[in-house]
């Protein structure tokens, strides 16, 4: 029998909350992008801050609200559920461009009525040259634009496109002193000043334009109010009418006055959430310490037996509901990298408070339960874990685990309390930190992170030192030397990282490009007045308002980077069993191995172009030639492409591989990221902070490794690249505490924006109290040794059939078989069929 | 010459196992075996001598010859784990017995390091052998598959008359001791034959459990890939409906038992 604390029947509400949501495929409507183009016409003598502020109150005065059946926490930001509005201020040509395909494509696809089309493009001459995004390419250098535009050396384009979001505002604020509350500490700032202050117009306009979007937000929820006190009196249902009438009283109370009770934090919270997102388009907008702000309303309301354990459930699921209801549409690229409509609104549980004690509280546990009542990909629910967590509360995360949505992630404090401290954070600011967005640790309240500000991709500046800086025919890196004439394998590491230097150079141009154009053309007053200090320092976040302020751009790409090092030094320096003129031959050479699906299709598709454009004709014919060369690597001579192949065998067979647990190899992957790490914090953004390094890539290891050729390492062009700092995939091979092991070399605590580690468990790992216990001890072992990040996927019978098509991917996923344990893939066929069909009894 | 430099010959280190004693485990495998048990599911184990078994196609070859010095790194690796979820170390096998002087240095050697100690064994040996390892072991357990020796000998080549004897001297040390049955259709699957196990099981000293091992086919395919002949062709796990039944028979001995390690 297993002892799980807090397990609570799931109201019937729930599922028919969800059912709905998930009916139709989700829409873009065409009312935030007409109303904010109405508002900036009308507006174009203000100063920007005025405007947004203006734009923010027509929005909320106008926007069509709804009360979906059933709802007890309301407000949405479209009537159709799962909508998105648009935000042309940042960026609009990609969406008309797609206006044809979006509701077609593979990745994120969305419906988008023939009305709402006429009614954007009716609206989209007037941003013609005035976007932010038009801003920043003007603002970045011609070299760092083509870096990423032309030759992927980097991806800066979440906040080139769009808001930045990624940010924790004060939901303890508006819940203690409400809007009004904050209205009055606008008013009492603006009080103080002189009109004869040199920074007097800066700051006036600022407060101004907070008091502004405040006083929008009060009305919007007054909308709200009205529409329930409506809606109540033609119920005829007498529960559902009693409901209504809840929400109307909670409505016209919250978010502009303090909370009295847990449904009206819960609702207030709700308004904060769902308005940060109507304001600008930026993901990651992450509710942070649920947990820590929510809980005096909870304990309060049961204290005084107002309120039942099911009751406050039920609300906190339905607030899980309400996260899944925000979307956004994003251009098809992006949407590949971020499949899946993720909004990354990271929510986080347990740890230490400020004072360093354990926070650790019942909503702690009712958020865990929360996520197993909605199964749904919002928000991403992360845990915290200290030497002083209690084991029950671990258990109960490792049985959410065990469901296989791959939350929660568990975050170590240990590390990240002296990471963010080396940053400059107090004590008790970094006791308190939350994540945003995927993995990037912050002080909420006080911070403009910049988190995910680009991906870098490690692995491009090692193919400019085999190339000496050219790509595509064009010299766009520093000169390094003839790769061939490379004498020590030193020489060659020192060229690695004098490209790399140079392409973070041009990151931290771009990145700063986008941040000034940011400030000055969508400074977001509603948002800077939840942060510290920007009613202080009467300016917006976007401006430097925060008390912390960093830009972190994300690297990856380690493991191939180690991998092949380490092969290269081997092969061509020590053993010199291969030249390095025929290392670089076999790399161009993809090992002499063909290329498969789309990269063939696109390579296929390069070649026909260049063809024609030499007058020749295409016919059917030709492309199936180029095809089928393109596929078996046949305009490679045999002879070399024999060598090529023994030169992969040679890197695959020979060499040692990051993962496994061996000091040598892990101590050099640790230098290979602190040749990213070490490199970022000597350069400052425009907010007065400084660059901040992160180790993940979210999911562009796929989309970036499919714009990279071969590597080093043996890995095959245009394939992914590794996963987070774990090892490449498949090359691993003694179990989850070895690779554990090898990632807990490399200093984490220099990445202090973030770190990411997967790893892949079948569910009966987990089994039993005592899988789950042993589950927990292999965490705090990996947190033990200083690793900040460990998520799971827990594996099913799909993926164990998959991993019987593509052992090489799954190398490392743990099965239990009869008594023991085992590798999955080092079993025998019909092994491995034997336990997928238990599987299908068993779990 | 000390016990580090000790040699021996095992196949497989096995870590992170978590379903052989308590905890996270390393798990050592020795090479060589005594019987030649029908069922067994590392046949590779067997032969003393090093091997090639053909899996998956590809030739592979089994047993390598080491000292406690060379394995102490790799089973030391996994410390953190091991005390963070109350684990250690396990030597299986093989038989352990079967190369008495390793198995003494090398559990020696991780005591010192302050490991928790297993070996699964079916101490059928020599008891001067055992009394040698006990002194650096915390948790043996022990595979009991038979009371009537004659039946036994059939299915594993050896009578149990040793093993019996020797499971009361262990009994009667400090170390504490699991009794294990692989439970095995057409050898020992009856109630009777499950009861009286159990029944023995519970006069030793301190012994307080009983583990209901359910037979599975999962080493059929290395008999293929080792050139030889699985005896037991045709024969279905138990399910689990016998498994349970049969672990209500086993618990009127009064031991706690259990399906599975």
């Amino acid at each position: 029998m297993e002892n799980i604390k807090f397990v609570i029947e799931k109201s019937a509400r729930i599922d028919k909350l969800v059912n709905d949501l998930y009916e139709k495929m989700p829409e873009i409507e065409s009312a935030r992008g007409v109303l904010v183009t109405e508002s900036y016409k009308a507006t174009e003598s203000l100063p920007i801050v005025r405007r947004r502020s203006a734009a923010f109150a027509h929005i909320l005065e106008n926007l069509p609200i709804v009360i979906r059946d059933g709802e007890l926490i309301v407000g949405s930001a479209t009537i159709a559920p799962r909508g998105c509005q648009v935000f042309p201020e940042y960026s609009y040509e990609w969406l008309e461009a797609e206006f044809e395909t979006v509701a077609t494509r593979a990745a994120d696809p969305f419906y988008i009525s023939e009305k709402t089309k006429a009614e954007l493009r009716a609206a989209y001459p007037y941003w013609k040259g005035k976007t932010c995004s038009d801003l920043a390419k003007a603002n970045m250098s011609t070299e760092a634009y083509e870096a990423f535009t032309v030759h992927g050396m980097f991806t800066p384009g979440n906040y080139f496109y769009n808001g930045i979001g990624h940010v924790n505002v004060n939901y303890k604020k508006v819940l203690e002193k409400g809007y009004r509350g904050i209205i009055a500490e606008a008013q009492t700032a603006l009080d103080k000043l002189e009109i004869s202050d040199g920074d007097y117009v800066q700051r006036s306009n600022f407060l101004n334009a907070v008091i502004e979007s405040c006083e929008a937000v009060i009305l919007y929820a007054r909308r709200y109010a009205a529409l329930a006190k409506d809606m109540a009196k033609k119920e005829k249902c007498p529960v559902r009418k009693a409901e209504l009438e809840k929400i109307a009283t909670t409505c016209a109370r919250v978010p502009e006055f303090p909370a009295t009770d847990f449904q009206e934090a819960c609702q207030s919270f709700w308004f904060v959430q769902l308005l940060l997102q109507i304001e600008s388009s930026g993901h990651s907008i992450s509710p942070g310490r649920f947990d820590q702000y929510m809980y005096p309303y909870y304990k309060k309301d049961i204290d005084a037996g107002k309120l039942t354990l099911e009751q406050a459930q039920e609300l906190i699921d339905c607030i899980w509901v309400k996260l899944n209801d925000i979307n956004k549409v994003r251009d098809a690229g992006s949407a590949d990298g971020f499949a899946g409509y993720g909004m990354f609104q990271n929510l986080i549980v347990g740890g230490q408070n400020e004072h360093g004690m354990d926070a650790t509280n019942d909503l702690s546990y009712m958020c865990l339960e929360a996520a197993m009542h909605v199964p749904l990909p919002q928000p991403s629910i992360s845990v915290r874990v200290w030497n002083g967590s209690p084991e029950s509360f671990l258990l109960k995360a490792a049985a959410l685990t065990r469901l296989g949505t791959g939350l929660p992630a568990y975050y170590n404090d240990e590390i990240i309390i002296p990471s963010i401290m080396a940053r400059g954070l107090t004590l008790e600011d970094a006791r308190d930190y939350c994540i945003i967005g995927c993995v990037e640790p912050q002080k909420g309240a006080k911070t403009d992170g910049w988190h995910d500000a680009a991906f870098f991709n490690m692995c491009r500046p090692m193919e400019m030192v085999f190339s000496n800086g050219y790509d595509k025919g064009v010299k766009i890196g520093p000169d390094t030397g003839d790769v061939t004439k490379m004498t020590t394998f030193e020489e060659f590491y020192n060229a690695y990282k004098t490209q790399q230097s140079y392409f973070i150079k041009l990151l931290v141009n771009a990145n700063n490009a986008i941040d000034a154009a940011h400030a000055t053309r969508c400074p977001l007053p509603f948002q800077s007045c939840m942060v510290d200090d920007c009613i202080g320092r009467g300016k917006s976040l976007q401006e430097g308002g925060a008390i912390y302020n960093f830009t972190g751009p994300q690297g990856f790409g380690i493991a191939n980077n180690t991998d092949g090092l380490i092969a290269i030094k081997q092969l061509v320096f020590e053993e010199k069993k291969v030249t390095m003129a025929e290392y670089r031959d076999a790399l161009n050479a993809n090992f002499g191995y063909g290329l498969q699906g789309a990269a063939a299709e696109r390579v296929t598709n390069d070649i026909a172009c260049q063809l024609a454009k030499q007058g020749i004709e295409i016919t059917a014919d030709v492309v199936r030639t180029i095809y089928d060369e393109v596929t078996t690597a046949g305009s490679v001579d045999p002879a070399l492409k024999k060598r090529y192949r023994e030169i992969k065998k040679l890197i695959d067979e020979t060499c040692p591989k990051y993962g496994n647990d061996i000091y040598e190899v892990d101590m050099f992957a640790r230098d290979v990221a602190n040749s990213y790490t070490k490199e970022l914090p000597q350069y400052k953004n425009p907010r007065g902070g400084i660059f901040q390094a992160g180790l993940y890539p979210v999911s562009a290891n796929v989309p970036l490794g499919a714009q990279t050729g071969a590597t080093p390492d043996g890995r095959l062009a245009f394939t992914p690249i590794a996963d987070g700092i774990g090892p490449a995939s498949g090359r691993d091979v003694k179990g989850p505490t070895a690779t554990a092991n090898s990632v807990a070399k490399l200093e984490q605590g220099i990445a202090s924006n973030g770190t990411l580690l997967n790893q892949k468990f079948h569910p009966s790992a987990l089994a039993g109290m005592a899988g789950l216990s042993k589950f927990v001890a292999l965490i705090r072992s990996y947190f033990d040794q200083k690793g900040m990040h460990m998520q799971f996927n827990v594996v099913t019978r799909e993926t164990l059939l998959d991993a019987q098509k593509n052992p090489e991917k799954y190398k490392t996923l743990v099965v239990r078989v009869a008594g023991y344990s085992a590798l999955f893939t080092t079993l025998s066929r019909s092994l491995q069929d034997d336990i997928i069909n238990r599987t299908e009894q068993g779990f | 010459m000390g016990i580090y430099e000790t040699k021996g010959r095992i196949f497989n280190i096995q870590r992170f196992s978590i379903h052989d004693g308590p905890g996270i485990r390393t798990i050592v495998f020795f090479k060589g075996c005594y019987m030649r048990c029908a069922w067994c599911c590392n046949p590779e184990s067997q032969e003393y001598k090093i091997q090639t078994l053909v899996e998956n196609g590809k030739e592979k070859i089994v047993g390598k010859d080491v000292t406690v010095a060379e394995i102490l790194p790799e089973i030391l690796a996994d410390v953190n784990y091991y005390r963070r979820s109350g684990g250690g170390v396990t030597l299986s096998g093989g038989e352990i017995l079967a190369q008495p002087e390793f198995a003494r240095d090398l559990l020696h050697a991780c005591k010192d390091a302050g490991l928790h100690t297993a070996v699964e064994s079916t101490a059928n040996a020599d008891f001067e052998s055992i009394r040698q390892i006990l002194p650096y072991l915390d948790l043996y357990l022990m595979d009991i598959k038979h009371m009537d020796s004659a039946k036994h000998r059939e299915y594993t080549r050896a009578g149990n008359e040793l093993i019996l004897e020797n499971a009361k001297k262990i009994a009667e040390s400090d170390v504490e001791l699991i009794v294990r049955t692989p439970v095995v259709p057409t050898f020992n699957d009856t109630a009777e034959e499950i009861r009286a196990i159990s029944r023995f099981a519970a006069t030793l000293k301190g012994v307080k459990e009983h583990h209901l091992l359910p037979y599975h086919r999962l080493g059929q395919d290395k008999y293929a890939g080792l050139d030889r002949n699985y005896s037991l062709k045709g024969i279905e796990p138990p399910t689990q409906e016998r498994m349970e039944y049969l672990l209500s028979v086993a618990e009127e001995s009064g031991l706690k038992c259990q399906i599975g390690g």
